[in-house]
């Protein structure tokens, strides 16, 4: 293993950050948009929270997909041909949760705006579970040949932990979403997404414990590298205890950032236990290990010397154009 | 036309071609469309005339249509590589992941980040700052181009590389040769001077319906004139650069060139080109075509001899490099009547194209009325409003089927890059879903433009971003104490 093949494998694991932290948000606000909004005017005003953002968020997701092929491409090809029924269902989960936020503005009935809120808050509860599934199941291992390819049957991608996986991240991103939204407007939605997520986060503690259960029972993560499994754990059971006071507290920010944090714990917890592998085959000898999966050392340098040029200037306009927005919104009158 | 009937090639190759046409239908309108928004905002900024502050409005309500189906559909383009093409990922990974990493680096970050304050801030910047936005989303877009184009190019002309011996794989020498490749800057100029016509004739064709009603004359007059400027240099830029492609052709992939002129076999020393033919394609025959002496020669040397050599010629020749290396049973004719049709439908078009840019800017000038009674060529420019979207397909149905059977030209054939893990029954299932959504997004688009199209310019609503006047009431807007705002 060199040390680019490390960064990279860094990288990979900082862009799913990312996109988990952000997008994270994004999902839990589609959420909201027919569960949480009781009416047009609250649902214009939720929606309007991501208006200027989502789009952006999502592009985390299509850099880090983009670099895992660069600078992973054994990784990229065996993961997405193997978990093909499983992507293309978040496809066509963000293909309609993506148009329905512009469609939905310009419909003139009741009965399709409806249809394009009621896809915004499926789209982005099955896009978060489906994710959250996938990556469950990733670590538990699955089955594959020497060559990489994944012949899994229905239960490699569907079973208990992968479920438990997959409902847990959707209701960290419902949670998140709610976070960010007490910080993005004011009145009723601020107070109404406060006394939900009082509730939510008793949930969420409990599904967590399930999760580590689970988590100990299906993976390889304790046996191998037990302390670096357990306190990546308890940071984030602390941050969701942070998150969890900072919505008691009504302390807006405490409560998004540690909220966005678990979310990003996860990610760590499953590039820690993976490290060195990117992927787990159940016949441990077929495993892809990261020196095996990469791209040659020229091109991860020349993707070194592009990502360090490229991303602090996109970091500088990206967070800009939060700055931007940072007012909080005008709550509906009340219907 | 495609390897068809329901075997796991068969099926992905159609689901590349769908999703792909699909998402090129969006890809040049929005490429396009930016850039004409942009336009139209400098002018508002350079005039002062609220008009083409309308414009900017009004059309970009069509580009935030077209930009979130075409990001939607982007997506799945990225995915599938993987998910379908998994032995491509594998063999092609070292060359082709880089371009497509970068393309969401340096560009969908900047056009996303962009198209949302555009969107949003209408009043809250000065118009110059507020104009400079659409024109990041316009280079951004324009950027996203450059890199897959660079990937596709490679697949088209191979360069910079080596083959890993123990692999078999392909791994990148020279960055700056992939960058560089001669076929990358012949394809680039061609997709955006493309992507402008296709915007310029959807605006140009628009105003046209909408002046055949009458209504806002003066906005549609203006935005025809923009339009039709735009429109005229990007379709005299689309032939000169589609002079220079075609040219690149006869040497670097004869069969292409071969089989979009009809060739069989050899041209005689006249250059007669075909503006008709049928073909045998069983037996490699032309079977009757109509033909002009010379121009064959003048469109492939710019002089009026020389020959080019037909598909057989080729055949034998592409046998000989590499029989050794895939065997005798390849097959290296390519669908000789899909590119053929392609190749007229793209020179006739990109003709009428410029002829009818002329005819509107003169028809349209400042002082004379002549465009409101030209109503047949009114007709016309409203009619010609698909024409660029099937000749966009046209193009890439050249160039993606030209380089049959090979994905990576000479290097990887098509049947050997698909997944093994793919089966016929989830590609089944996949297509039927995605043609359905791609149906419905499509009618959904239709129905959105249309009718803003009706609404008028003066129904159109920017996005408003209405943010909390809490100037004077709480210090902090995020801190403890604004929550208590009875």
């Amino acid at each position: 293993m060199t040390s680019a093949q490390i960064l990279w494998f860094l990288l990979i694991g900082v862009l799913f950050s990312g996109f988990f932290f952000l997008e994270g948000f994004d999902f839990g606000i589609g959420m909201a948009v027919r569960f949480f909004g009781r009416n047009t005017a609250e649902r214009d005003t939720i929606i309007q929270t991501i208006g200027p953002h989502w789009d952006g968020n999502e592009v985390w997701l299509i850099t880090a997909g983009g670099a895992m092929f660069a600078s992973f491409p054994m990784w990229y090809a065996s993961l997405f041909s193997g978990y093909y029924l499983v992507l293309f269902l978040i496809l066509v989960a963000l293909i309609f949760r993506g148009v329905s936020f512009e469609f939905r503005a310009n419909m003139k009935t009741e009965t399709w705006r409806n249809f394009w809120e009621w896809a915004a808050t499926i789209g982005s509860f099955c896009a978060a579970f489906l994710f959250g599934m996938m990556f469950t199941s990733m670590i538990e291992g699955v089955p594959m040949d020497a060559e990489g390819n994944i012949f899994g049957s229905f239960t490699t991608y569907v079973n208990w932990f992968s479920l438990v996986g997959g409902v847990a991240v959707t209701l960290m991103c419902l949670i998140h979403g709610l976070n960010f939204l007490q910080l993005k407007t004011l009145g009723t939605l601020r107070d109404r997404a406060q006394a939900w997520n009082k509730l939510l986060y008793p949930v969420l503690i409990v599904g967590e414990v399930l999760f580590v259960v689970l988590l100990y029972i299906s993976t390889d993560f304790f046996a191998k590298k037990p302390a670096s499994t357990w306190s990546i754990l308890i940071v984030l059971v602390l941050l969701t205890l942070i998150a969890w006071w900072g919505v008691l507290k009504a302390h807006n920010w405490t409560a998004f950032i540690a909220s966005g944090l678990s979310l990003i714990s996860i990610v760590v917890l499953i590039f820690n236990g993976l490290f060195p592998r990117v992927m787990i085959a159940t016949n441990s000898a077929h495993s892809i290990l990261i020196k095996d999966a990469s791209s040659s050392p020229y091109t991860l340098h020349i993707m070194t010397i592009v990502a360090f040029s490229i991303l602090p200037i996109v970091l500088v306009y990206f967070i800009w154009s939060y700055w931007v927005f940072y007012k909080r919104l005008k709550s509906p009158k009340a219907a | 036309m495609l390897n068809a009937g329901l075997t796991v090639l068969g099926l992905s190759r159609f689901q590349f071609a769908m999703t792909t046409v699909f998402h090129f239908f969006f890809v040049p309108f929005s490429i396009g469309l930016a850039f004409v928004v942009a336009v139209m905002e400098t002018m508002y900024v350079a005039k002062k005339d609220e008009t083409y502050k309308k414009m900017a409005q009004f059309w970009g309500k069509m580009f935030l249509y077209s930009f979130a189906v075409g990001v939607v559909t982007g997506i799945i383009q990225e995915f599938q590589f993987g998910m379908n093409w998994s032995e491509y990922s594998r063999f092609m990974g070292d060359i082709f992941g880089a371009p497509l990493a970068i393309e969401a680096l340096a560009a969908f970050f900047l056009e996303s980040t962009f198209i949302g304050l555009w969107m949003f801030t209408w009043e809250r910047f000065k118009p110059r700052i507020h104009a400079l936005f659409i024109w990041l989303v316009a280079i951004g877009s324009s950027l996203s181009a450059v890199w897959i184009l660079a990937a596709n190019s490679f697949m088209q002309n191979p360069v910079g590389f080596a083959i890993n011996k123990s692999t078999g794989r392909v791994v990148m020498t020279s960055f700056s040769a992939v960058v560089k490749n001669p076929q990358l800057w012949l394809e680039l100029p061609h997709v955006l001077m493309g992507a402008g016509i296709t915007a310029s004739f959807v605006v140009a064709g628009c105003s046209a319906w909408r002046l055949l009603k009458k209504d806002h004359v003066s906005f549609y007059r203006k935005s025809l004139n923009v339009a039709l400027v735009i429109g005229l240099i990007a379709s005299l830029g689309s032939v000169a650069s589609g002079d220079f492609q075609t040219r690149y052709l006869i040497k670097e992939q004869p069969m292409k060139f071969a089989a979009m002129e009809g060739l069989y076999k050899d041209s005689t020393n006249k250059g007669e080109w075909a503006i008709y033919s049928s073909f045998n394609t069983k037996q490699h025959k032309t079977t009757s075509s109509l033909d002009v002496p010379y121009v064959l020669n003048i469109l492939s040397y710019h002089k009026f001899s020389g020959t080019v050599k037909g598909q057989n010629t080729v055949n034998k020749e592409l046998h000989a490099t590499y029989d050794k290396k895939f065997g005798k049973n390849m097959n290296y004719y390519v669908p000789t009547k899909t590119l053929f049709w392609s190749f007229r439908l793209m020179a006739v078009a990109g003709g009428l194209f410029a002829l009818v840019a002329i005819v509107g800017l003169f028809f349209n000038r400042k002082k004379s009325q002549t465009i409101m009674k030209q109503r047949w060529f009114l007709y016309i420019m409203g009619l010609m409003i698909w024409l660029p979207f099937l000749v966009n397909t046209a193009g890439w149905f050249i160039t993606e089927f030209g380089r049959y059977p090979w994905v990576v030209y000479g290097l990887l054939t098509i049947a050997d890059a698909v997944s093994p893990t793919s089966t016929v029954g989830s590609l089944l299932f996949t297509n039927i879903v995605y043609f359905l959504l791609f149906a419905g997004l499509g009618l959904v688009m239709i129905v959105l433009s249309h009718r803003a199209l009706k609404a008028g310019p003066d129904a159109v609503q920017m996005n408003g971003y209405s943010s909390e006047d809490t100037e004077g009431k709480v210090e902090d807007p995020y801190g403890t104490e604004a929550f208590n705002h009875d």
